[in-house]
């Protein structure tokens, strides 16, 4: 049986008599998305990664890997949280070249920018970075890139800073269609503490009203 | 009705000793595997279980063996520092015949290494790492569904042939998050309680698998529990080589002779493939991968997986060396499991090491490059 693959169909053939194939064709294999946020510790990074997951696996019925990385410090340290989904079987789960960065601190966006695939979606606070060091780069790979204010909305909007990262999954969640705003929603109000659950719901709608 | 969960593998872990029937855990917090602890902290008391923090690794385990004598399941968790410090205790835990479960989520290595990165450095010290003959049972999970799965499987093969079962999981396995399926009914052994009469009772005599019921202290059979050299009533007989010699290999064989039990490997694609990759624990993610690309670009790869590292699936290894050109072990160390593939294998094909050390899963376009090599 030899395979072959086009886009992101994967065909197998195999010739049964000479001249006659047998094919067996599948579509959507290799759809995998990978999603990268990058932070510093205590900003709700590897939470707004979970609730992605969640999002995805639980609610919207699709596969799902999260997987994170953090410094031995338990705030300020770098935080990272890499989030993959297809509705295939997930082998790797790693990010690889992410379709998706976002990016909460300045540290973040020189670390992990070159990753970013060709065409790829960067998603900022700017209020934490200096997008301009990285400008040639965004031109080059024709980067297509999102200012999100989501610290400021978090503390000004919604009267807590630390829902900048809920305000995030919003962004996220409008900007790449990645996950339902239901299984978001979901997701969500199953990963905050109790009595909570309101101002987060409203932290991620300010986040998805954004663009 | 099965339920769904995505939790990190540390979690599916606890949640799969409480499912097993583990109602003890003694321990000493360690990144990458506290999150076992912590999970097990609150769950444990509400199914009437007991969880302790000792002051430190060689009493945690010791808390264990003695927990386990009273009957009930036991389990630690704990990372290469702290797997280092247990040692001794394993080995007497070999020699007593106490079942109990040891999770290692290894992290960098040697010594305290990288806390929160990954590695797969213990591979032989999960071997070797206490003095003297004995054969352990080790398990490696490559996803979280299987750190639910096979966390049952330790605490039940643990029960069955008394032996300590150490879980050989690392960081990425246990902070990763995934879907996992938790069954309505787990499989679970029950430890089996001797019914003689207490003066007639042989604890350390092979009537079953190699051993023999356990029973538990205060049940009214005063047993002796000792690391020398006993006879089959338990005690020290330490300067009659047969004793010994009868002990030692009992304790062995109870493991090798049941080898087909225990021993659990995958096979993919392996049928008609030039190379084969050989991997265990979270490296596998990476085999698979690379297996799929090298086959969409026509390369013929296969995978084995190992499941359980020890007993060493030697038979397993062989039958796959005999069927293609090359083997490639994939880990996260510098050559460990490489060699017990290389000794059984080398005579049948050519067996190559894929190291990759420094805290992160090997990239399979890496293997990839390495495979190309090989071509």
């Amino acid at each position: 049986m030899a395979e072959i693959q086009l886009g992101n169909l994967l065909i197998y053939y195999k010739e049964i008599i000479n001249g006659y194939y047998l094919f067996h064709i599948f579509i959507g294999v290799d759809m995998i998305k990978e999603i990268k946020i990058g932070g510093f510790g205590g900003q709700g990074v590897i939470l707004s990664g979970v609730i992605i997951g969640k999002a995805a696996t639980l609610f919207d019925k699709k596969n799902s890997v999260q997987t994170q990385s953090y410094g031995p410090e338990a705030r300020g340290g770098a935080s990272k949280t890499e989030i993959l989904i297809s509705d295939e079987e997930i082998r790797y789960p790693k990010a690889q070249n992410p379709d998706i960065l976002i990016i909460m601190s300045h540290e973040a966006l020189l670390k992990y920018h070159a990753d970013l695939k060709e065409e790829g979606i960067l998603i900022i606070d700017p209020d934490l970075v200096h997008l301009d060091v990285i400008s040639d780069f965004i031109s080059e790979h024709k980067i297509d890139v999102y200012e999100a204010n989501v610290t400021k909305i978090a503390t000004e909007e919604i009267g807590m800073k630390i829902v900048a990262n809920i305000v995030m999954v919003g962004v996220v969640t409008k900007i790449t269609k990645l996950i339902s705003v239901d299984a978001a929603k979901k997701a969500i109000i199953d990963s905050v503490p109790k009595g909570s659950e309101n101002k987060n719901i409203s932290a991620f709608e300010s986040g998805y009203n954004l663009f | 009705m099965t339920k769904e969960l995505f939790i990190q593998g540390n979690e599916a872990c606890a949640r799969g000793a409480i499912e097993a029937g583990c109602r003890f855990f003694g321990g000493y917090p360690i990144t990458p595997s506290t999150e076992i602890a912590e999970y097990l902290s609150t769950t444990l008391p509400e199914v009437s279980g007991s969880f302790i923090q000792m002051e430190d690794e060689l009493s945690a385990i010791g808390a264990v063996i003695a927990a386990s004598w009273s009957g009930v399941k036991s389990m630690t968790a704990t990372s290469g520092p702290g797997f280092s410090l247990m040692q001794e205790n394993i080995g007497f835990a070999m020699m007593s015949e106490t079942p109990l479960v040891v999770v290692d989520v290894q992290r960098g290595s040697p010594s305290t290494g990288q806390p929160t990165m990954s590695g797969q450095g213990d591979m032989m010290q999960a071997r070797w790492g206490s003095h003297g003959d004995y054969e352990p049972i080790a398990i490696s999970p490559s996803s979280v569904q299987e750190f639910f799965d096979f966390t049952v499987l330790g605490f039940n093969l643990a029960e069955k042939y008394r032996v300590p079962v150490i879980i050989l999981a690392d960081e990425v396995i246990g902070h990763m998050r995934e879907k996992v399926r938790l069954p309505d009914n787990v499989e679970t052994f029950k430890r089996i309680m001797p019914k003689e009469d207490p003066k007639d009772f042989l604890p350390f005599k092979n009537v079953r698998n190699g051993t023999n019921p356990m029973p538990a202290f205060g049940d009214g059979y005063n047993i002796h529990v000792t690391g020398l050299t006993h006879n089959e009533l338990g005690y020290p007989i330490t300067i009659n080589p047969k004793v010994h010699s009868n002990l030692v290999r009992r304790l062995v064989n109870k493991i090798l002779k049941n080898r087909k039990d225990i021993v659990s490997c995958d096979f993919k694609y392996c049928d008609d493939a030039d190379i084969v990759l050989i991997s265990y624990g979270s490296p596998v993610r990476s085999i698979m991968e690379t297996v799929k690309i090298g086959r969409s670009s026509g390369i013929k790869l296969g995978y084995l997986k190992i499941n359980t590292p020890y007993p060493f699936p030697e038979d397993e290894v062989v039958k796959i060396a005999k069927n293609v050109n090359d083997l490639m072990v994939v880990e996260m160390n510098l050559g460990q499991m490489f060699h017990e593939i290389e000794r059984v294998a080398s005579s049948n094909a050519g067996v190559h090491l894929f190291s990759e050390i420094g805290g992160t899963l090997p990239k399979p376009n890496d293997i990839l490059d390495r495979i190309l090599e090989l071509l």
